[in-house]
């Protein structure tokens, strides 16, 4: 019985790898007999265009690998920082949907019902016009404290720059010297956090609420303050529930932050969509978004599913 | 990107299933009665809806007019609204017969992407717009400026290869939008907005809050020769959309106009009867009949009158002949002999 069930389960793989091979091949003589032009060598020649911010050193004279490269980094970029933005974010809310007082329990679910409620996409666009059209030109950008100035080019900040640490001032078309954060990164980050963690808060409200009243009862009854009772008993149970759900949202986020290209931020989508523009190559610039996109959200699958296993293994029998 | 996927895994399924059918765009056109047109989603004087949802333009009036050449009326054109990625894909997938979508005509894109250009419909450059407020009256004052730029173009490519030729740095900042583009720049995002000069004019005089408070440079930074393109491996439908054009052009310097057809069709000149078909059949090479070029003309009038009234003297958008007047008028238009 086992070994037969094992020589279907091989034979339906064959059939699916068969496939696979069957329409890779032939979509590439299809090409090919079209005078279509097929392959990753596209990769190794220069990229011709540059990347408005980059945490590499990327010219137009690089090759289009590393145009990818930065554009990977620029999604990383934006994609972590506002992961643990969204987990604090998300905390918090949580906490406020169970609290005590009615003001905080109003704002936190306004803020949940309303973030939830509103497609991601028309938040960013959102974000960013109000960055772009409320904030002072770059000329008269407002000056926050010593060194640190906000405009419509961005949040410009003291920084490592090329001359050694840099101090920002007004200069050339704006604010020169130090690192900018430009509106683009701003609203990924801001618009991306506040999403996410509007879910977040909802996994943990739910996984709090899921847990059976008495847990809190007895500790209650063993002369615990609600406050401690929810620190030292309820949280430790509810985040375990809550773990598997919430790292989805993380890699939702990862996911979500593909939308940058719509407010102009160069992300991995952003940097494909050029070169696909540049060299024609729509199948495999789009192969090469579908395999990172895969690849980094199996490896952060896994690190969550082995966080899981041993948060479970603690877990008292 | 969800329109690039489907698009782009639809031409993998369609060259998956579907064989190669050579010489068989015309049959298709005509069986389906409709000529399949790619064009933009939205470049006004070229491609774009009016408020009655009518497609007008200069890109637009050459689909009109191959569709009155091969199958008798100007009307039975489906247009399909594309945007700057999916646009190669379409018509390599057979979705649109035709891409006549202010595409630039380079050699990567005519050598590799399965297609091929025909003609030139209208000579562009690229160009930049900036706020007078900035006092920049040159392009190569712009060091250190962030420029507003719309994805999938040649523009990003010329941008960058220009700056370094001035060895200049700028920072594009790059949209996958138009709207999205130009909301950036005019809300101050950007200290300059570069694309073709073409788009330049119509940017400035409609969608700034002020036109006097713009203004474009005089510094144009790339060709950017804009026409139709076909499908590799069909020579019979590449020729039709070829010569539909030139006579388009031809019947300009023969001062056949729209209204002068059918009156000109007793003209003693053998150009002119040619051209209208009553001397010699020149439709019979292509496998039309003798009447197409004319009815081309009659349905959309000669490339002078196409462009005055979609970019031209008699469009909002002004724009000069320039390079696009004819070859004995100072322009390089120049039509191949219809004969």
């Amino acid at each position: 019985m086992r070994a037969s069930s094992r020589v279907v389960q091989a034979l339906i793989l064959a059939v699916v790898v068969g496939l696979c091979v069957l329409l890779a091949v032939t979509t590439a003589g299809h090409l090919e007999q079209r005078g279509i032009r097929s392959g990753f060598d596209f990769l190794l020649e220069p990229a011709g265009f540059t990347l408005g911010e980059s945490m590499l050193p990327v010219d137009a004279a690089d090759s289009t690998l590393l145009a990818f490269v930065a554009g990977l980094l620029n999604t990383l970029r934006a994609a972590l920082p506002g992961a643990a933005l969204a987990l604090g974010i998300g905390i918090l809310a949580g906490f406020g949907r169970l609290a005590d007082n009615p003001l905080v329990r109003g704002l936190a679910s306004a803020y949940v019902n309303a973030f939830r409620n509103i497609p991601l996409l028309l938040q960013l666009l959102a974000w960013y016009f109000i960055l772009t059209d409320l904030l002072p030109a770059a000329d008269a950008a407002m000056h926050l404290a010593p060194g640190i100035f906000l405009s419509k080019s961005g949040l410009s900040v003291p920084w490592w720059g090329e001359t050694g640490f840099e101090i920002p001032e007004p200069g050339g078309f704006g604010i020169d010297g130090g690192a900018r954060l430009t509106p683009e990164y701003l609203t990924m980050l801001i618009g991306l956090a506040l999403y996410s963690a509007a879910y977040i808060a909802e996994t943990l409200r739910a996984a709090v609420l899921a847990l059976p009243p008495g847990q809190r009862l007895a500790a209650l009854a063993l002369g615990m303050s609600p406050r401690r009772a929810f620190i030292d008993v309820l949280l430790p149970q509810a985040w375990r529930a809550a773990l598997p759900p919430v790292t989805s949202q993380l890699l939702n986020l990862f996911k979500n932050a593909s939308l940058a290209v719509a407010i102009g931020y160069p992300d991995l989508v952003s940097v494909a969509g050029t070169s696909l523009n540049q060299t024609g190559r729509a199948i495999e610039c789009l192969v090469i978004v579908i395999a990172v996109y895969l690849l980094l959200s199996l490896v952060a699958a896994a690190i969550s599913h082995r966080l899981e296993q041993r948060t479970l293994q603690g877990r008292p029998a | 990107m969800s329109r690039i996927h489907v698009l782009t895994i639809a031409a993998a399924l369609a060259t998956f299933t579907a064989p190669a059918h050579a010489g068989k765009t015309l049959d298709g056109i005509k069986s389906r009665g409709q000529l399949a047109c790619g064009v933009s989603t939205g470049v006004i004087g070229f491609s774009a809806a009016d408020s009655q949802g009518q497609w007008r333009g200069l890109d637009v009036d050459v689909c009109r007019a191959i569709a009155a050449a091969v199958l008798g009326d100007a009307n039975k054109v489906r247009w399909v609204p594309l945007s700057s990625q999916q646009r190669f894909t379409a018509l390599q997938s057979g979705e649109v017969d035709i891409l006549s979508r202010n595409t630039t005509w380079s050699l990567t894109r005519d050598a590799a992407l399965g297609l091929h250009f025909t003609a030139v419909t209208y000579y562009d450059g690229q160009g930049f717009l900036v706020s007078k407020k900035t006092r920049v009256t040159s392009a190569k004052q712009l060091k250190g400026a962030e420029i507003c730029v719309q994805s999938g173009t040649t523009t990003e490519k010329n941008l960058s290869d220009y700056f370094r030729t001035q060895g200049i740095k700028v920072k594009p900042v790059v949209f996958d939008k138009f709207e999205a583009s130009i909301k950036a720049f005019f809300s101050g995002r950007c200290q300059a907005y570069t694309t073709d000069a073409s788009a330049l004019a119509f940017i400035r005089a409609k969608e700034a809050p002020n036109p006097d408070d713009y203004v474009v440079l005089p510094e144009i930074i790339s060709k950017e020769p804009l026409g139709p393109a076909v499908r590799r491996g069909d020579d019979e439908w590449f020729a039709i959309v070829k010569w539909t054009i030139n006579a388009l052009i031809e019947a300009e310097e023969l001062g056949i106009t729209q209204g002068k057809v059918d009156a000109l069709k007793g003209s003693p000149d053998p150009s002119v009867q040619r051209f209208l078909g009553v001397g010699e059949d020149l439709g019979k090479s292509l496998g039309l009949d003798r009447e197409w070029a004319a009815r081309a003309v009659k349905a959309v009038g000669n490339y002078g009158e196409i462009f005055n009234r979609n970019v031209g003297a008699d469009s909002p958008l002004k724009l000069p002949r320039g390079l696009n007047a004819q070859w004995n008028k100072g322009g390089i238009l120049y039509s191949l002999p219809l004969r």
